[in-house]
């Protein structure tokens, strides 16, 4: 296991260094001056210079990376160009706001998914089963910021039960904190359960129809102890992996709901420095989630190993 | 009275009948075996018994054990008398059980779920049982995982599963099938033992009448749900009532008509000190690499005309010697040649043209969306000048009816036919091409023994008809013994003898190949000729 671990952490490592390289590429080596892109066609000749001296673009490509991972390892990501202030406050400013959404819709979404796809796949067919495949089609279909909409005019609009958007800060208290993220970690969970739901329920079926479990069963096992105790850990591998990319995806991917609630996270950020042509925010942002990507999968692969021992001795 | 007594069984999967009507009885201490073709419903029988059957499935008449009515008891009672009155050993011990649980945890389960017993109190029944079937836990220990474990010793896991709490009744079904010959023997004396100890009703269900005929007191014999026959073993054999009884014995037993073997001898295939090795996983990561070899020094020659033979139990290395000679993957060391060419992965395609394979699987082998005619002239695109339009079509007729089917059925797509007739379409594009040498892998172990029996027949009248030799690569020596006039016998990537079938079959030099034959079933003699129906 310790062996495996290892070797899943080197090749963590080795991700991490190709990413930076790519990154580093696309964005600073490509064709074309990237003070020149951050500035537009109508800039001045020695705001250019300047920008360029303050980005350090005089020097050789190998400094420059050298210069800039350093800087992400030591948690310097630089200065963002538009607003002047580091990009590392910036980021973890709003790390504080998409990370404890993308855990929150995440533990909603298994909290939901779980029962949901192991029902239906012991009712097999039955009622329950259609009713769930039913509404699982619907959550996928359902664009989900037509559904954040919904639920701000029900529960913020209507019931005022939660505010309908904004996030007051971490300061105000944790259950302010929670509360604000409720809705839009909701909208973002119920689609994600959807689909979490579908894996788990087929993941399981084609489980359940192992030989193992016949073997079980012919010990004396009910259906549902056969069930809970053969068939769902061996189900649970790809539903890990399904999990991996969803935390991926709710961490950056969440740009329409953080616009439908006006939440300070890290897509909003994405999307402003793009648009504001702030290389160095985006670059560092990229980066980061790309960081946060590998780490899960990281995770994830550790959880196959406790999940599967034949993992574990393989290596 | 009986121990078990199944009266009248009726079976039906969504209104399709199965069983019609089996009746028969098992006795304790007794081992009855039910023996059939595939289709019989000899499984279902037995899956009746635990009352785990297919979902939409009917059952009228009526099972019994000691008394207790089986048939539509309730789940909660069938949960109670599985594992703890009944226990069942299944055909494929490699996904019999859970991959992610521990052997020990396995047996535990049984112990823990029918009795008041604690986890140590059940931890040590396992560990007697397991030390019963052959596991002892100095060697076993109860923390190991299924896939740390050979097929056999996994089989007796299961066992040890199911007797745990010594059942009044075992049923086995189909337990040695996906096993060698030297496991098979000693998991059928295991289970002899055990119900000699136990005093157990032993229910086994197999298609192998050679081991019916070692294990069973009483045989039932199933035909398309039908019980045909039943009566104790010795007597069943020495007089044999009905005729399907006897077509069955009889193709067991099947020996073909091998025409003599009397061409000159051109050399087809040469194999030279042939070595294989594979890569092992890295255990480090800078470490060299380690290698298993799996094919260590192989020399043999493929005479023009000769048929051999080639066995081994699972692991030999048989299988990658095949891909080796067919040119699939590279030698380590030594040569192949055919035709006086080096076989290797990057050879011309007319040396192809000239080597053809069939393999096991009538299922697996062929793309189910292509139509029987393209199917069998896939080997075409070897040929620089394909045959084209009507010569493309006799080809295929040709080919078609060597093989016993018609020319109409190359407009059929492959899931119109049985596993025999698919064995048949995979000779057909073995023949198309005209190669001198055929490989057949398996290609009989996957039918039941009627079938099997016609295609060795078949093949035997192709050597004649189309000049064949043939490399025959098989587990089951009853097999290679009739379908080859010279063998080769396989242990550890090691060619261990080679010589003149019958001679090695009568009097085998190597102690690895008299245990073979010495753990290999067979059938009785039966006195005076069976009178086969037609």
């Amino acid at each position: 296991m310790l062996r495996y671990s290892l070797k899943r952490l080197l090749s963590l490592v080795i991700s991490l260094i190709i990413a930076s390289l790519v990154i580093f590429l696309v964005i600073e080596v490509a064709p074309g001056d990237p003070a020149s892109f951050m500035l537009g066609i109508n800039a001045q000749e020695d705001t250019l210079n300047a920008l360029r001296e303050e980005l350090g673009l005089n020097q050789s490509k190998f400094e420059r990376y050298v210069s800039w991972s350093k800087g992400m390892l030591l948690g310097d990501f630089g200065t963002s160009y538009t607003y002047r202030t580091p990009v590392a406050q910036m980021v973890a400013d709003r790390l504080w706001v998409s990370l404890p959404l993308a855990l929150y819709a995440l533990a909603l979404s298994t909290i939901i998914a779980f029962p949901a796809g192991i029902y239906a796949a012991s009712r097999r067919g039955g009622a329950g089963d259609v009713s769930i495949m039913g509404a699982t089609q619907l959550g996928v279909a359902i664009p989900n910021f037509w559904f954040a909409m919904m639920l701000v005019l029900v529960f913020a609009i209507n019931l005022r039960w939660f505010s309908a958007g904004g996030f007051p800060g971490w300061e105000e208290g944790f259950f302010n904190g929670i509360k604000a993220l409720t809705l839009p970690a909701i909208a973002l969970a119920l689609p994600q359960a959807a689909i979490l739901a579908r894996v788990m329920r087929s993941s399981l079926l084609d489980i359940l129809n192992e030989d193992f479990i016949r073997t079980a069963r012919a010990k004396g096992l009910s259906r549902r102890q056969a069930l809970w105790r053969h068939a769902l850990r061996n189900a649970l591998i790809p539903v890990l992996t399904i999990i991996g990319l969803q935390f991926s995806f709710l961490l950056a991917g969440s740009i329409i709901i953080e616009q439908v609630f006006y939440l300070p996270g890290l897509g909003r950020l994405v999307f402003q420095s793009i648009s504001q042509r702030d290389l160095i925010v985006v670059e560092s942002v990229v980066m980061l989630l790309v960081f946060a990507v590998i780490v899960v999968n990281f995770i994830v692969d550790l959880a196959y190993a406790w999940v599967d021992p034949r993992l574990r001795s393989r290596s | 009275m009986s121990l078990l007594s199944i009266q009248n069984l009726k079976l039906s999967i969504h209104g399709t009948p199965i069983l019609k009507g089996v009746s028969l009885d098992v006795a304790q201490g007794e081992i009855v075996a039910i023996t059939g073709e595939s289709g019989s419903g000899k499984s279902l029988t037995a899956f009746s018994v635990m009352q785990l059957l297919p979902r939409g499935t009917g059952t009228t008449g009526s099972i019994q054990l000691d008394g207790t009515e089986l048939l539509n008891a309730s789940d909660a009672a069938m949960c109670d008398l599985r594992g703890n009155d009944i226990g069942m050993v299944f055909q494929e011990p490699m996904t019999a059980l859970n991959p992610l649980m521990t052997i020990g945890d396995q047996v535990m389960e049984t112990i823990l779920l029918h009795t008041s017993a604690t986890r140590d109190e059940a931890r040590i029944k396992a560990e007697e049982t397991l030390t019963r079937v052959g596991l002892s836990p100095e060697k076993f220990k109860l923390s190991r995982f299924p896939h740390e474990l050979s097929g056999g010793q996994r089989q007796r896991v299961v066992i040890a599963m199911a007797i745990a709490l010594r059942p009044r009744l075992l049923i086995a079904d189909e337990p040695t099938t996906a096993l060698d010959v030297t496991t098979q023997a000693q998991i059928l004396d295991l289970l002899k033992d055990l119900v000699q100890d136990f005093g157990m009703g032993l229910l086994m269900i197999t298609h192998d009448l050679a081991v019916v005929s070692d294990m069973a007191d009483r045989i039932v014999v199933m035909r398309h749900g039908d019980v045909v026959e039943t009566g104790e073993t010795s007597t069943l054999f020495s007089n044999m009532q009905h005729d399907y009884t006897r077509a069955l014995f009889a193709a067991s037993s099947h020996e073909v008509d091998l025409p003599d073997n009397t061409r000159p001898d051109d050399a087809l295939l040469v194999v030279k000190d042939a070595v294989r090795d594979y890569p092992k996983p890295r255990t480090q990561l800078f470490a060299p690499r380690e290698y298993t070899r799996a094919v260590n020094g192989i020399s043999f020659t493929l005479k023009k005309g000769e048929r051999i033979g080639l066995v081994g139990e699972s692991g030999c290395g048989k299988s990658t010697l095949t891909r080796a000679i067919l040119g699939l993957e590279p030698l380590q060391g030594g040569s192949i040649t055919a035709f006086g060419e080096e076989v290797a992965p990057d050879m011309p395609a007319a040396l192809r043209a000239g080597l053809q394979v069939v393999f096991q699987d009538p299922y697996g082998s062929f793309n189910p969306r292509h139509k029987v005619a393209r199917i069998v002239t896939e080997p075409f695109h070897l040929l620089p000048d394909p045959p084209k339009g009507k010569d493309r079509q006799n080809r295929i007729s040709e080919a078609l009816i060597a093989v016993g089917l018609r020319p109409s059925d190359a407009d059929k797509y492959i899931h119109a036919f049985s596993g025999g007739q698919r064995q048949r379409i995979a000779i057909a594009r073995a023949l198309i091409i005209r190669p001198e040498l055929i490989i057949f892998d398996e290609a009989v172990s996957a039918l039941d023994v009627s079938i099997r029996a016609q295609i060795l027949d078949l093949i035997a009248a192709l050597t004649q008809s189309h000049d064949l030799s043939y490399l025959f690569i098989s587990h089951d020596l009853s097999v290679v013994r009739t379908i080859t006039d010279r063998v080769l016998v396989m242990k550890d990537g090691q060619i261990v003898e080679d010589g003149p079938t019958e001679h090695v079959f009568s009097h085998p030099k190597h102690p690895y190949t008299a245990s073979l034959i010495a753990a290999a079933p067979t059938l009785p003699d039966v006195k005076g000729p069976i009178n086969v129906p037609t």
